[in-house]
């Protein structure tokens, strides 16, 4: 328990961090109108491809000659690399039709 | 030094476009460029971290000619596949990415495991365990999404195995075991990857009971999950950019699944324990058996439409399904050219994910101003003459308000009953996605327009010109 707490102390400031973008993104999202549901969920999902920089890391750190690790984190990469490009791309499809046309009058 | 400065401030700018970017999704007019700028901060996180990270090593060519092979490889096919997806199987696309984004924060989990384990630690690991938590969610999202991706693909049917709660508690519990003894022992290879095989399959069990009408939460709910193992993986490394993306999707994932159980009137708990395909069997009792439908021939729908002062379209699944958005535009435009007032009624759950409709009819090029959500509509309802109900059921239950047994009792519905003339276009008197029966459809002032929802809509705009 004190080495639990020892460690939440030393990590404060990452504590403080988590809990105050927890509340960002509670605030940020909130008043959503539906029709903007599914591209937001859309959105939200190509943003947390940002997942694909720590396999990038993964890549650098790991060693030329540790043959497992690069497989392993080439496909990372490459997953990593679908869920943000194939996210933005797929909602910027959907937000394409909500632009507003020329009235026909 | 400076070099890890700039890296620094790029994942500052990175977290900025994020929560700006989201931001912006929030609101029709600010959207697509909220959209472009949170891609704009994802490619400067991904070019810094590549040029910035660390002193390019001439040792590691393998490496970044894996890098960029990756890239290219998940540019290329995330591309063509977002390019060339239906507008209708928008939602199973996104659960087929999101799955990706688990599998990726996973895959770092099992590699860092491997460091790891060369490691002295003493005292609490709290690597250790965003390491276990990294890989738990990962899989869990990874193997939940697919399963996801194929019920709505329709090639994996719903099905609840013998005991699946118990089992899934099980899991669960064989889950926090795993997790709680490597806290207490130190890691273990074996146990590492028994856990995530157990995620793997708690994954699939997790989604697999759900019915398809909860689908929507569901890939909500492992969006967010998605985004925590992102975080996770940002503690790992102790990177911003990681670390606000993961988070912010965590949490505003969170609350989009609220809102989405909200609109439907029930818990979290009670979409994901599934109780909704216990209790719906035995509601289907309200249909009594001398109820008749009356049905109404296409011609007597174009002249009830065309003579009709205001008529509301309540667009549903079928379709969707059907590729029927186009041809529905076509119609309202026609009743249009003869003076009819044409609206949309769009519920917020009405296809397979909130906002579904809006996207399908959008595509079709209905303005903006013609869907109407449905606490607008509902009071103007009563002065309706025709509501055209397409390939829609449960979001026009009247159940939802009158029959406390029903398992979809309080959830708030389009109240079309109240209109003048209902109009049903469906394909058959099957039920709703729900599984339960419609007493609307035995209602006096119902008439059911039999068939497939564009066959018979371009019929019926061929009729309406006749008139």
């Amino acid at each position: 328990m004190e080495q639990l707490l020892n460690y939440i102390g030393q990590n404060m400031e990452m504590v403080y961090f988590l809990i105050l973008a927890i509340l960002l993104g509670v605030e940020v999202i909130s008043n959503v109108p539906a029709i903007l549901h599914t591209p937001l969920m859309s959105g939200a999902n190509a943003i947390h491809g940002v997942v694909v920089v720590g396999a990038i890391i993964v890549m650098l750190q790991a060693s030329p000659d540790n043959y497992a690790a690069l497989t392993v984190g080439f496909l990372a990469v490459v997953v990593g690399t679908l869920n943000v490009i194939g996210g933005f791309v797929v909602t910027d499809r959907m937000l394409e039709m909500f632009k507003k046309k020329p009235k026909k009058s | 030094m400076i070099s890890l400065n700039i890296l620094e401030i790029s994942y500052l700018i990175a977290s900025l476009t994020f929560i700006l970017g989201l931001k912006m999704l929030s609101h029709p007019d600010s959207a697509r460029k909220g959209n472009l700028l949170a891609a704009a901060g994802m490619g400067i996180a991904v070019v810094a971290t590549l040029v910035l990270y660390q002193d390019f090593d001439a040792t590691k060519g393998l490496n970044y000619g894996l890098i960029f092979l990756g890239l290219v490889v998940g540019t290329v096919i995330g591309t063509i596949m977002a390019k060339k997806v239906q507008m209708t199987a928008m939602p199973q696309m996104v659960s087929f990415f999101n799955g990706m984004g688990g599998a990726c924060a996973a895959l770092i989990a099992i590699i860092e495991f491997q460091h790891h384990q060369h490691l002295q630690i003493t005292g609490f690991d709290g690597e250790l365990l965003v390491m276990l938590l990294g890989l738990l969610i990962g899989s869990v999202s990874f193997s939940g999404s697919l399963i996801a991706y194929g019920k709505l693909e329709g090639k994996i049917k719903d099905r609840v195995l013998p005991m699946n709660q118990a089992v899934n508690m099980l899991l669960l519990l064989g889950i926090v075991i795993l997790i709680a003894f490597q806290m207490y022992a130190g890691s273990d290879p074996l146990m590492f990857y028994i856990l995530l095989g157990v995620a793997l399959i708690y994954g699939v069990l997790f989604v697999m009971p759900i019915g398809g009408a909860d689908m929507p939460v569901v890939i909500s709910l492992l969006n967010s999950f998605t985004g925590m193992a992102a975080a996770f993986g940002g503690f790992l490394y102790d990177n911003k950019a990681m670390l606000t993306g993961g988070i912010l999707v965590g949490s505003a994932g969170t609350i989009l699944t609220i809102l989405m159980c909200k609109a439907m009137n029930r818990s979290l708990t009670n979409v994901l324990l599934g109780a909704f395909g216990a209790t719906a069997a035995g509601a289907g009792k309200s249909a009594e058996g001398d109820q008749t439908v009356r049905e109404i021939s296409l011609s007597d729908t174009a002249v009830l439409l065309s003579y009709s002062q205001s008529v509301v379209i309540v667009p549903g699944y079928g379709l969707a399904v059907a590729q029927a958005q186009h041809i529905c535009h076509e119609l309202e435009k026609l009743l249009e050219e003869k003076g009819v007032e044409v609206n949309y009624a769009i519920h917020p759950v009405a296809g397979r994910m909130p906002g579904h409709m809006n996207v399908l009819l959008a595509e079709a090029d209905v303005p903006y101003e013609r869907l109407q959500e449905m606490e607008e509509i509902n009071p103007r309802l009563a002065n309706t003459d025709v509501v055209v109900v397409i390939g829609a059921n449960d979001v026009v239950n009247p159940a939802a308000k009158n029959d406390p047994a029903s398992p979809i009792y309080g959830m708030p519905i389009l109240e079309v009953d109240q209109a003048k003339n209902v109009i049903i276009m469906k394909r058959g008197m099957s039920s709703g996605y729900a599984g339960i029966e419609n007493e609307l459809f035995f209602y006096p002032k119902t008439r059911m327009l039999f068939g497939d929802a564009k066959n018979s809509l371009q019929k019926l705009a061929a009729e309406v010109k006749e008139v």
